[in-house]
């Protein structure tokens, strides 16, 4: 026990005195929660509009009014005729046209039907389709408003709600995703890449020559990247927190045992790559492109698992960061309790036995 | 096992598959012997020593290290070697003393003995300013002189150097050999392999190994008489030269 202590302490020094293990540890996070909480947003603001009024009547005005205070638009009023807004959208001024004919008003009025004409730039189908509805929804805010009383006899109107993220705050959903994502950059490929240096530098060979038991190395190794990687949870919960108001809604204290857990899962994954390999740079690359690409592809954090093949589904299911993610949306954004999560829990606790179990027992083949 | 030996070895045999990496070798190493291990590249030299230092079991004979065995008594075995590779083996970014704390815990060694300890040894190694400082600022030589202070810092019986002066120059390879015959005037039995023939004459006896067979065994200077040479240059060449494996 005390030589674990002496080893653990040792490992620490190496983590501490390159500068490169420590910015990666603790930089990394910082840079993903900035860039994904403030570049890196799927969710549409200032769309670039251009209003072509051939009205000019009260009812044009109004709607333009409503389109103009809403944050998601900035508004170009200038009369154009089609060829014009054609061009200002090759030449990608604008993201969206919104067109009133003339006599809009008079056919509003008279005939309680006029027609408005949207054009946006299909070649970013998801802007696209965000623009069409933000528009269809002012424009039908804008109808209640003048007819109150309903003129037909059955009207159905829908009132959605996005549940769990009311606002539409796009920072929830890439949170638990990218605490995934770190997570397992960090802990895979700093432990692999700390064991296999004591290969290259010879420095294995000697440890293993001495009684310091060969499963004990792994552990030591393992020790303080886990209590870093703790450290590293609680950094990107404060981040989430207050950098980009995300609220907590469940335990913090489950949060953090899922993300222990999860710790584990990517260490042993780490030990693992770290017995297949000799040199740091494959591990590198193996923990990198080999587990991170899955890690973003698979979690359903950047896209949505639903939508791809079956192949893929079924794929995503051998993907740890994939339960951990589930479990963090539920926990953190839903505000769950264990009694919902131990499912996937389980899975993961699984996944860690066996990760572990396979390294631990593929270090003591490759000694004899 | 007879007192006065620390390394017996019978009919000692590794094989993989097909290959005899080791063939039936039999010596024997006294306590406080500088023993060279010598052959050339693949000739079986790493996978003996391997199974001496309890890294790998044989395939059949028979073999103590420091009287156990090494079959059923590995880690007794590891308890009693220290071990110095040809790669430079303390950690860079570490300390001097740091390095030494760390081995000398790792085999067991209790703090209040290294601390007293690792201040004489600094003190005789000349190293009083440097103690402090990380190993990677030091010179190539002083790294290999403090790998082989530490390989024998938890006293040892025996201590295995594999190639410890490789690409050394020669003034430094000198003061570790002196570094070496001190260290065997304290008991400690030193089993050394080396490619450095000027080094085989400073040992008491050498073994050479052909293709997996032991094939010479006595002193330096019986060696030379049987062979009818001038040098272990020339006693190794005539033995090398019938080799059919080479290379590692």
């Amino acid at each position: 026990m005390k030589q674990l202590l002496v080893f653990i302490r040792k490992e620490f020094f190496h983590v501490f005195r390159d500068r490169r293990t420590l910015l990666i540890m603790f930089g990394l996070p910082v840079v993903q929660i900035v860039l994904f909480g403030f570049a890196l947003t799927n969710e549409v603001k200032n769309i670039e509009i251009i209003i072509s009024d051939n009205a000019r009547d009260i009812n044009a005005q109004q709607i333009t009014d409503k389109i103009k205070a809403s944050a998601y638009f900035k508004v170009q009023e200038s009369v154009l005729d089609y060829n014009d807004i054609e061009k200002a959208f090759k030449k990608g001024n604008i993201k969206c046209a919104l067109i009133f004919p003339a006599h809009f008003g008079d056919d509003l009025c008279h005939e309680g039907k006029a027609q408005v004409q949207i054009i946006t730039d299909g070649s970013d189908p998801n802007i696209a389709k965000t623009v069409v509805n933000y528009l269809t929804a002012i424009i039908g805010d804008y109808r209640q408003q003048i007819s109150p009383s309903p003129t037909l006899a059955y009207r159905i109107i829908p009132e959605t709600r996005m549940l769990y993220n009311e606002e539409g705050n796009g920072s929830l959903n890439f949170i638990p995703g990218v605490m995934a994502l770190v997570l397992m950059i960090v802990c895979t490929t700093l432990t692999s890449v700390a064991v296999v240096k004591e290969k290259e530098l010879g420095t294995m060979e000697i440890l293993l020559v001495s009684p310091f038991k060969a499963v004990f190395v792994l552990i030591a190794k393992a020790v303080p990247y886990l209590l870093l990687s703790m450290i590293n949870v609680v950094l990107i919960l404060l981040l989430a927190v207050y950098l980009l108001d995300v609220e907590i809604k469940g335990s913090v204290l489950l949060l953090f045992f899922e993300s222990v857990l999860f710790i584990i899962t990517c260490l042993s994954l780490g030990l693992l790559i770290s017995n297949v390999t000799d040199s740091q740079q494959t591990a590198m690359l193996i923990s990198m492109m080999g587990m991170m690409l899955p890690t973003l592809i698979f979690t359903g954090f950047l896209f949505p698992l639903e939508n791809m093949p079956k192949v893929f589904q079924i794929i995503s299911n051998v993907i740890p960061a994939r339960w951990y993610f589930i479990i963090t949306k539920a926990v953190m954004l839903k505000g769950l309790g264990f009694t919902y999560v131990w499912k996937e829990t389980l899975v993961l606790t699984g996944m860690t036995v066996a990760l572990l179990g396979i390294a631990l027992k593929n270090f003591k083949i490759r000694l004899q | 096992m007879e007192d006065n030996k620390a390394i017996v070895c019978k009919d000692l045999t590794k094989q993989f598959g097909d290959f005899y990496a080791v063939n039936k070798i039999s010596f024997e190493v006294l306590k406080g012997e500088i023993f060279g291990f010598l052959g050339a590249n693949g000739a079986g030299k790493t996978t003996a020593m391997r199974i001496l230092c309890g890294l790998s079991f044989p395939s059949s004979g028979t073999a103590t290290v420091a009287g156990f065995d090494v079959y059923k008594q590995q880690e007794k075995i590891k308890k009693s070697i220290g071990y110095m590779s040809q790669k430079f083996s303390l950690y860079e970014n570490l300390t001097v003393l740091e390095n030494i704390e760390f081995y000398g815990g790792v085999y067991g060694v209790s703090r209040k003995e290294i601390k007293t300890r690792s201040e004489e040894l600094v003190q005789t190694l000349g190293l009083e300013s440097e103690a402090k400082k990380l190993v990677g600022a030091l010179p190539l030589g002083w790294k290999q002189k403090l790998a082989f202070s530490v390989a024998i810092f938890h006293k040892p019986q025996i201590v295995f150097l594999d190639e410890p002066t490789g690409g050394v120059d020669p003034v430094t390879r000198r003061q570790f050999w002196d570094m070496i015959y001190e260290a065997a005037a304290t008991g400690i039995t030193i089993f050394v392999t080396t490619h450095y023939m000027d080094e085989a004459e400073y040992c008491n006896r050498i073994s050479v190994m052909v293709d997996g067979k032991v094939e010479a065994l006595d002193s330096p200077a019986n060696l030379k008489k049987e062979f009818n040479a001038d040098s272990m240059d020339e006693v190794f060449y005539q033995l090398a030269r019938g080799a059919k494996r080479s290379g590692d």
